[in-house]
């Protein structure tokens, strides 16, 4: 590397840092959910908001989980408690009720003085911590959880790169690979491209309703032994982007091989209670890893993510989060505790609302009637949303929808014709992101392509939310339809 | 020797790897003929032996590359994937002294005494970090009225809030997905969010331009630091980058450039001449770290931490004439740039120094900028909002930064809104006016009245030493410590200003972070205590270091 001086008096030109001269891990980064179809999206909405003529006439933005952005309200409670913690002069105004009043006092008595504007401990605030471990015993029927192994976090994602971060190690083959499912979410592989981790990809099965298939694992990490050293097995259950809830057999399985294999296993659950089907039902991995004795409950290394992003709440703004670690080495456990406190700590209002998620309000209580008709509400609208998803998409003639039976995406597959394909080639995309930048620029539909993901060559795919209010989530999916039936025309 | 290779050893070098942070230190900081040998550790060598014994019995229980066999009771013997000996090993090196070993020892005590348990004193004062509304300080009314409305708009009917505070949360909410601070913002921070920090920044700046393009919201500043490191870390061996970062820093500095396997560079600061910084001291650190590694980014911290030093304007003029001399990227930190105390002393911002020196500047020196909203006035320090400016970046790697922030998708978006009202506060003839710049004013009184204090009180006890505090929200004395102490804390396996913090954390009650924790001079001795108690409750905490201090230096005379 060249390294110039000043000559003479002369300042050197060019940039310190430039693409050639930057962090080369960085550059691998890829994260699709917000790639360039969604800055189209963006400069589109600029056009119009400008006057531009479009074939549309606002852009909807389905690349992502954001169900308050697409028009989902907030839960009364959750937000009347945050008020209060804001300010809590309002805790004098008798417009609250008395168990918001009280959920407020008692974060704020918690917090150092008084005020969710001081830094918490960095593994979060204690009181949380301890309500997020009878959460867990309870979601996972008794179940002890130990609120010293509960970390609060800013979002899943803040916690799982936490996590893989202590994980990578090693040079050449002694690298850590991590196992990782295909498709995946996207912060996965961007997380090991930043850490310079080797992404070990397994396959999910499509025409078994996206299933984890441990003969599958088994190819994945026998091959990858030859170039790796594989040490960590990544799950997202429900899955995202492709909706599958795993049943209790297939997790049994996977503990089993992570154990027989010597991997850390890292669950991210964030969706656990996005669960829609009928005959499915969530089952976290700490559950049935006790169920399955001490064998293997005393053993195998498992953390677990969850976020007040997603579900019911989807408060994606207050970057809430937590995990669970369970048989950590207990010096790694400090290392861990050492590296979160450089940060400081999460943000406090999102530790404030992840408290309301895990301890909402109890049948006694004012505000529970509402808040239980508020929830079931956001519920049976993404049931509902998720059946109509699946069924009007496999009506499409070269599209096949598996049923989205947990999570908040469809990841349908589509046939692009030969010629499209070939169309995208010269100029120089990927298939389907050809095919979603035309039907962003066709019908203002923002959408993800499968490659974002990671498919099986050969095969094509787009992630959809299915988060629009069910009105305009038909004329979404009709638009879809109209844009495919023309595309595939255009191209036969 | 370079410390970044020695960070690859294997684990089987663990003992060397665990050496590594002191005989980093020594080999980026040089020894200065004449001058006070500058070899210095961030580790204290209680917590390096006791990880190495770890370590090291480990090590005897397994070979290198085969995980270690442990026996559990029914006779299955299952080793853990992850050790201290397989665990990533940046991540080992990494040391963050304001929440390390006495801040634990902090909490435990604090419950020992909510158990009853007696001790020598009432309550714990956690003097460790500048947390303004755990010492009680009240936060701003308008800011929490305005975050209430955002939180629970049903409020914007309620006629007991002023109408600036609904005007701002209106405006708040409007530019936020589906009208929710619970929606996602786009990643670079809400668009205008950043368009008022761009305005925030030109009348900061007596109009110096300024592009909301070049707005990052960020969750505090710590965490624009650390993408900006991130992004410059590149080349091995020789060829590694160097950071240079002032001793005595924050650690979050030593953190991250451990953390991302990058040559810490140190240059020191004048302790004699008020923490000043001197160029000829640049130049000493950059030449010499040129023999190891590569060095390309210089940060500051002005007003500084701990040290509490504002920099003159001449002095920021020549930090850039050596920045672009030395093409290194400058990196500012700004976060306390409102928490200036004393007579004679002003911020100036890198940016429009910058931009006063003429285009030949102006236009080419790289400059990267981060403010918070947990300092200054407000302290909101839970809220975790900040940003940064970034100058003269290449569009390329600007294109870079903004992929590598949306993979964290965005900024918390409370911490957004407050950042807001920072940069954009009642104006004259806003109903919030009033109240707004009385409370300001009180809380930056109150803190130049005890940053004066602070300095006057520490200075009438023998042995202890402290330049004024002219801004921030530190004080950072040198400390002379008994000889036989120095003695019984190297005994003990301890740096002896962390000795020397523990007892004093043990008899008082109160927590403050030793010297060695941001660096400092080898032989010196120094701690870090904020001065934002309360002004009744900081003077018995002076007091109490007085007395404690005394008989520290009897018992051990």
């Amino acid at each position: 590397m060249s390294q110039q001086h000043a000559v003479n008096g002369v300042l050197p030109k060019g940039k310190v840092l430039t693409l050639e001269t930057m962090n080369p891990n960085v550059k691998k980064v890829e994260y699709a959910v917000r790639g360039p179809i969604v800055q189209r999206a963006v400069q589109l909405e600029k056009e119009l908001r400008e006057g531009a003529k479009k074939p549309f006439t606002e852009v909807i933005r389905a690349n992502i989980g954001d169900a308050h952005a697409m028009g989902q309200k907030p839960i009364t409670f959750l937000r009347q408690v945050l008020a209060l913690c804001a300010y809590p002069d309002l805790l004098e105004d008798n417009k609250f009720p008395e168990d918001a009043k009280q959920r407020a006092r008692r974060i704020l008595a918690a917090c150092g003085g008084q005020s969710i504007g001081a830094y918490s401990a960095s593994p979060g605030i204690e009181c949380i911590r301890q309500d997020v471990s009878r959460y867990i015993e309870k979601r996972d029927g008794g179940i002890p959880s130990n609120p010293d192994n509960i970390y609060l976090s800013t979002g899943a994602s803040d916690a799982i790169v936490t996590i893989l971060k202590l994980l990578i190690c090693g040079e050449g083959r002694g690298r850590t690979g991590v196992m990782i499912s295909i498709p995946q979410y996207p912060l996965y592989s961007a997380a090991l491209a930043d850490l310079g981790a080797v992404q070990i990809n397994y396959y999910l099965d499509e025409d078994k309703c996206w299933s984890l298939d441990v003969n599958e694992l088994k190819r994945a990490i026998n091959e990858a032994r030859q170039h790796c050293n594989p040490r960590v097995l990544c799950i997202i259950n429900p899955g995202n982007p492709t909706g599958q809830v795993q049943s209790r057999e297939c997790i049994e399985q996977v503990i089993r091989f992570a154990k027989e294999e010597n991997l850390f296993l890292m669950a991210d659950e964030v969706y656990q209670d996005n669960v829609y089907a009928d005959g499915c039902k969530f089952h976290s991995f700490k559950k049935v890893l006790f169920e399955m004795g001490p064998e293997y409950s005393s053993t195998v290394e498992l953390a677990s993510f969850h976020s007040t992003s997603k579900c019911y709440m989807g408060e994606c703004g207050f970057r809430g989060g937590y995990m669970e670690v369970i048989n950590m080495d207990p010096d790694v456990k400090t290392q861990l505790t050492k590296l979160v406190s450089v940060r400081l700590c999460p943000p406090v209002p999102g530790q404030a609302l992840l408290d309301l998620v895990v301890n909402p309000p109890q049948p006694d209580e004012p505000s529970y009637n509402t808040f239980i008709k508020e929830r079931t509400a956001v519920l049976a609208a993404l049931a509902e949303k998720a059946r109509m998803t699946e069924e009007m998409f496999n009506t499409i003639p070269g599209f096949t929808c598996n049923p989205v039976q947990g999570a908040m995406y469809t990841f349908p597959r589509i046939s692009l014709p030969a010629k499209a394909i070939d169309k995208a080639k010269v100029k120089g995309k990927v298939p389907d992101m050809y095919y979603c930048m035309r039907l962003l620029e066709e019908e203002g539909i923002c959408l993800v392509p499968g490659s974002g993901f990671g498919q099986r060559d050969g095969t094509y795919h787009f992630r959809m939310t299915i988060l629009p209010p069910a009105e305009k989530l038909k004329i979404v999916l009709d638009k879809i339809k109209n844009f495919h039936i023309r595309f595939t025309e255009e191209f036969s | 020797m370079s410390a970044t290779r020695m960070r690859f050893l294997s684990p089987r070098n663990l003992r060397l790897v665990h050496r590594a942070p002191r005989d980093f230190l020594g080999a980026c900081s040089g020894r200065q003929p004449g001058g006070p040998s500058c070899s210095t550790s961030l580790t204290s060598p209680h917590s390096v032996s006791s990880h190495m014994c770890r370590a090291l019995s480990s090590l005897t229980s397994s070979r290198r590359g085969l995980p270690k066999e442990k026996m559990s009771e029914n006779g299955i013997s299952r080793p853990k994937v992850l050790t201290l000996d397989t665990m990533n090993p940046t991540v080992k090196m990494v040391e963050y002294a304001v929440r390390g070993p006495i801040v634990q020892r902090a909490v435990e005590l604090e419950r020992e005494l909510s158990e009853g348990i007696e001790k020598p004193f009432a309550e714990v004062i956690k003097a460790n970090i500048g947390d303004a509304h755990a010492m009680g300080q009240q936060p701003i009314t308008f800011f929490r009225q305005v975050l209430a409305l955002c939180s629970y708009p049903e409020l914007l009917n309620d006629n007991t809030f002023p109408e600036d505070a609904k005007n701002r949360a209106r405006r708040i909410l409007q530019s936020c997905g589906g009208s929710s601070l619970g929606a996602y913002s786009p990643s670079q921070g809400i668009d205008s969010v950043r368009q008022d920090v761009a305005n925030y920044i030109e009348r900061r700046d007596g109009g110096v331009p300024c592009d909301p393009e070049n707005i990052y919201l960020t969750t505090g500043a710590s965490d624009g630091i650390v993408t900006m490191l991130k992004l410059l870390v590149c080349g091995q061996g020789i060829d590694r980058t160097g950071v240079m970062i002032s001793i005595p820093q924050y650690p979050l500095y030593s953190a991250a450039l451990a953390e991302l396997g990058a040559v810490q560079i140190n240059y020191y600061l004048d302790e004699e001449n008020c923490w000043s910084m001197d160029i000829n001291e640049l130049q000493r650190a950059v030449n010499e770290a040129r023999q190891h590694c590569h060095p390309r980014a210089l940060c500051i911290i002005n007003p500084g931490n701990p040290t509490g030093q504002v920099q003159s304007r001449q002095c920021i003029e020549d930090v850039i004439r050596f920045a672009a001399k030395e093409r290194l990227f400058l990196m500012a930190d700004e976060v306390y740039q409102d928490n200036v105390y004393a007579e004679g002393c002003q911020f100036h911002s890198f940016k429009k120094v910058l931009f006063e020196m003429g285009p030949e500047y102006s236009e080419t020196v790289e400059l990267a900028s981060f403010h918070s909203t947990s300092k200054c006035y407000m302290g909101e320090c839970g809220f975790r909002g900040g940003y940064m400016e970034v100058i003269n970046m290449d569009d390329d790697v600007k294109f870079q930064l903004t992929k590598l922030v949306s993979v964290r998708l965005c900024a918390p978006v409370p911490g957004q809104a407050l950042m807001d009202l920072v940069v954009n506060p009642p104006q004259p003839g806003e109903p919030s006016y009033n109240s707004f710049i009385k409370e300001r004013t009180a809380t930056l009184s109150a803190l130049a009245e005890k940053a004066k204090l602070t300095e006057q009180i520490l200075n009438t006890v023998p042995g202890i030493r402290c330049n004024p505090v002219q801004g921030a929200m530190y004080s950072f004395p040198r400390i002379t410590i008994p000889q036989k102490a120095i003695q019984e804390a190297l005994e003990k396996g301890q740096q002896p200003d962390m000795f020397y913090c523990m007892k004093m954390l043990e008899e008082t009650g109160i927590c403050l972070v030793p010297g060695s924790g941001f660096g400092q001079r080898e032989g010196t001795y120094h701690f870090r205590m904020t001065i934002l108690p309360p002004i009744d409750k900081l003077k018995i905490l002076l007091n109490k270091v007085k007395e404690f201090h005394q008989k520290f230096t009897q018992q051990y005379s």
